[in-house]
């Protein structure tokens, strides 16, 4: 059984494979690189289904398997894989929503110039999303957590030549970078206090009770207790990831980017990583709980941030156009009711809803992804509309998804997983605002939601390309049907009537109750999705707009309210007044001080060296150079004079010679050698 | 007066340094200039010949030996001179030893 455990890394590793080969085939290679891209996630979610077997034959025990990464001084870094039912969950559900939106994406992208480039990043986003659940090390989870915003950032800017993608990317780069520093600062304070970075390590790992209760004892500034600050810390980089509020305003930009992508990670997996982090470090944040004293406690913020990323996502949603920025801003939306599930202390609810989320909000963006491809990328709803004759598929698995998204009673997924959530937040001691707002947000969902049906599907067509829109080809439409089955079939492993998800999550066997056990709670908020779904149909449905420029029905009654929303709350005009404006001044600050003085420093130190180079030369040429030509041209003057001798005459030189011997004769014979 | 063997000898190859040293100066013509400078050498040699005939101990032939050195090296100077000689006549195409005088300082 370990020997799985120690082989849990061949889960992200396939898709890594499949990466590495995409990136280093040519480029004209489509065939190959998406078939080795599918084939990947199908094995990946094949061996997810083996881990899956091995964490349900003992769902309480969390199984790991560590190892040394490097050694820093004396102290010892450690990295791991962790199989339990959680991940292996995760895992499974990651693998198969990638595998079908996987072969989606080979009918949205078949006229792509960089069709095999997509299929690498897809595959790199996959391995990293994988590795993020078998961490066993927050470190380990970190890198990946990286590793996946890089891959969004990738995508989201994969039609990088249109301005507003490579914008996009950017912005959910930076954006979740803020969330991100929290993230790390949470992660070097837990090392600093706690000497490992590793989840479950047989009773030393930061989960486990004896580094959790030496965390809740100890107090920081203002009295709030150090795994409260952590625990909030950690929340920051979850709350980017999650597109929680504040910092949401990336995730509805990001839709710039191919919709099998939004499918993917702006929907079902990447945005849903901050949940799972959250449901992972549940027993750090849920350290405090103990202690009545301290100011905070770390789940109560995270309870009320979900409630207002929940209420606000949805209100903007209402007043949103194109047909991808609604889902976005509901996934916003759904996002906030998962983090206030596991603020109210129901993570296993969180993690219901993060599965069933997935499941039909990858639906809904694939069905939007069809109906974009079908009629040439149009997505403003005012443009389309009565496709419901014309894409029978689409409309019909659309249609499933929306119900289970609204929450439409008993046989949807979504149905089920809301349900938990509101007994949940209905059994928290702590306020009603969270109760309250969930409620809210249930009639605002089915409002928007069927808003978008009735102009999509319902009405006349109102642009020429929704007029010749027809069904797209069996490979976008097979993983429409298998997505709308599980839409379905998902909701009951988690009923009151059977809590098998329950039960394995916490590894504590639940009983099965009445089917209608919340009987009461049940019924006010089916009476809140059929009030939604009532007042969004009396508005929109009964009679659609004829013409794309006619007013909005909302916008006629209210049009202030309508505008402010449609305009997103204003929250990116407010970020680009004071955040965007701050940082504009500080950039010509920085620009100011690195052109004048640390230039002017550089070119003055510049400048003393051409001067110091200048003065070299002088001396040079001038002092030395002239001692040293002087005393060659007296040498040359001397060798000239000396040559002079040289007459080349031979009998000169002769004569010379016969006059000294007889020099030398005279000086003999007067007797002057002697 | 009473003329010695060696007196004579000695006047003999004192004429013949003369000759020899009036030809080397007098002649453009290198190769008579040569044939003077040999006459000199051979006026040199005649005095060691003449000493060592009319020494004390005659038995040792250093004389000889110290003569048939020089001309040895005689005869190899000759060549080298004869070679200069058709040097100078392939450069300016004729042998008169005024002329050769390209390399004056």
């Amino acid at each position: 059984m370990n020997f799985a455990v120690q082989h849990l890394w061949v889960i992200p590793a396939c898709p890594l494979l499949a990466a590495a080969i995409s990136f280093s085939v040519p480029r004209q290679n489509r065939r190959v690189s998406a078939g080795i891209a599918i084939a990947a996630m199908i094995a990946a979610f094949v061996f997810s289904t083996f881990a899956l077997r091995l964490a349900l034959a003992n769902p309480a025990l969390h199984q790991t398997f560590n190892f040394g990464w490097f050694d820093v001084g004396d102290s010892r870094v450690e990295l791991g894989w962790l199989l339990d039912p959680l991940t292996a969950v995760m895992c499974v559900m990651v693998s198969f929503v990638s595998s079908l939106i996987f072969i989606f994406s080979l009918g949205y992208l078949k006229e792509d110039a960089n069709f095999k480039q997509f299929f690498g990043y897809l595959s790199f986003f996959a391995a990293a999303m994988l590795g993020l659940l078998v961490a066993n090390s927050l470190l380990l989870l970190f890198i990946c957590w990286e590793l996946v915003g890089v891959a969004s950032y990738l995508l989201i800017g994969f039609w990088f030549h249109k301005p507003e993608a490579a914008a996009a990317a950017k912005k959910a780069f930076i954006t979740t970078r803020i969330g991100d520093l929290g993230f790390l600062l949470g992660l070097i304070w837990l090392y600093d206090r706690s000497g490992t970075l590793l989840f479950f390590d047989g009773g030393h790992g930061v989960l486990e009770s004896s580094v959790l209760s030496m965390l809740a004892v100890q107090t920081t500034i203002g009295g709030l207790a150090v795994s409260t600050a952590i625990g909030l810390l950690l929340f920051c980089g979850a709350a980017g990831k999650s597109g929680q509020f504040p910092l949401h305003v990336w995730l509805p930009d990001a839709m710039e980017g191919p919709t099998p992508v939004s499918a993917l990670i702006h929907a079902a997996t990447m945005v849903a990583a901050g949940v799972f982090l959250m449901a992972r470090v549940y027993p750090l944040m849920s350290a405090d709980q103990a202690f009545a004293s301290v100011p905070v406690h770390a789940l109560t913020v995270v309870a009320y941030v979900g409630a207002i990323t929940a209420l606000m996502g949805a209100c903007i949603a209402v007043a949103q156009n194109d047909l991808k920025r609604i889902l976005a801003f509901s996934t916003v939306s759904q996002l906030g009711y998962m983090m206030l599930a596991i603020g109210v202390g129901s993570w296993v609810a969180a993690i219901f809803h993060l599965l069933t989320h997935a499941f039909f909000k990858a639906l809904l963006f694939l069905g939007a992804g069809s109906v974009i491809h079908a009629s040439h990328h149009e997505q403003d709803i005012r443009k389309l509309g009565g496709l419901r004759g014309s894409m029978r598929t689409t409309f019909v698995t659309f249609g499933i998804g929306m119900m289970a998204l609204c929450g439409v009673p008993f046989l949807f997924s979504g149905f089920w997983s809301k349900e938990s959530i509101l007994h949940a937040a209905h059994e928290w001691d702590g306020s009603v605002v969270p109760f309250a707002v969930g409620l809210m947000a249930v009639v605002l969902t089915a409002f928007y939601m069927t808003r978008l049906m009735a102009e999509t599907f319902f009405g006349r067509s109102r642009s020429a390309a929704a007029e010749h829109a027809h069904e797209n080809s069996r490979v976008m439409t097979v993983p429409l049907v298998v997505l709308a089955v599980c839409a379905i079939a998902l909701g009951f492993i988690g009923t009151p009537a059977w809590p098998w998800l329950q039960s394995v999550l916490t590894g504590v066997r639940i009983e099965s109750t009445s089917i209608f056990a919340g009987g009461a709670l049940m019924g006010v908020s089916i009476l809140l999705v059929a009030v939604g779904i009532g007042s969004g149909w009396f508005l929109y449905g009964r009679r659609v707009r004829s013409l794309d420029t006619a007013p909005d029905a909302l916008g006629r009654l209210a049009p202030r309210l309508f505008r402010f929303l449609a305009e997103r709350m204003k929250f990116d005009a407010f970020y680009a007044a004071t955040v965007g404006r701050l940082n504009s001044i500080m950039a010509i600050l920085a620009d100011g001080f690195d052109r004048f003085i640390i230039g002017g420093f550089v070119s003055a130190i510049g400048w003393l060296g051409e001067l110091t180079g200048n003065i070299n030369r002088a001396t040079d040429e001038n002092a030395l150079n002239s001692g040293f030509n002087s005393v060659s041209e007296r040498i040359r003057a001397a060798g000239k004079s000396y040559s002079r001798a040289q007459t080349g005459e031979t009998h000169g030189y002769l004569r010379v010679l016969a006059l000294g011997f007889v020099v030398l004769v005279i000086l003999v014979l007067s007797g002057g050698a002697r | 007066m009473n003329v010695t063997p060696l007196q004579l000898c000695l006047l003999f190859s004192s004429a013949l340094f003369c000759i020899g040293l009036a030809g080397a100066l007098s002649r453009s013509n290198t190769i008579l200039v040569l044939l003077g400078v040999e006459l000199m050498l051979n006026a040199a040699n005649l005095n060691f010949i003449a000493f060592w005939r009319f020494s004390p101990s005659p038995a040792a032939s250093t004389g000889v030996i110290f003569v048939i050195f020089a001309i040895a090296v005689a005869a190899a100077e000759a060549a080298v001179g004869l070679a200069l000689v058709i040097a100078i006549y392939r450069h300016q195409k004729n042998i008169r030893l005024q002329d050769a005088t390209q390399l004056r300082g």
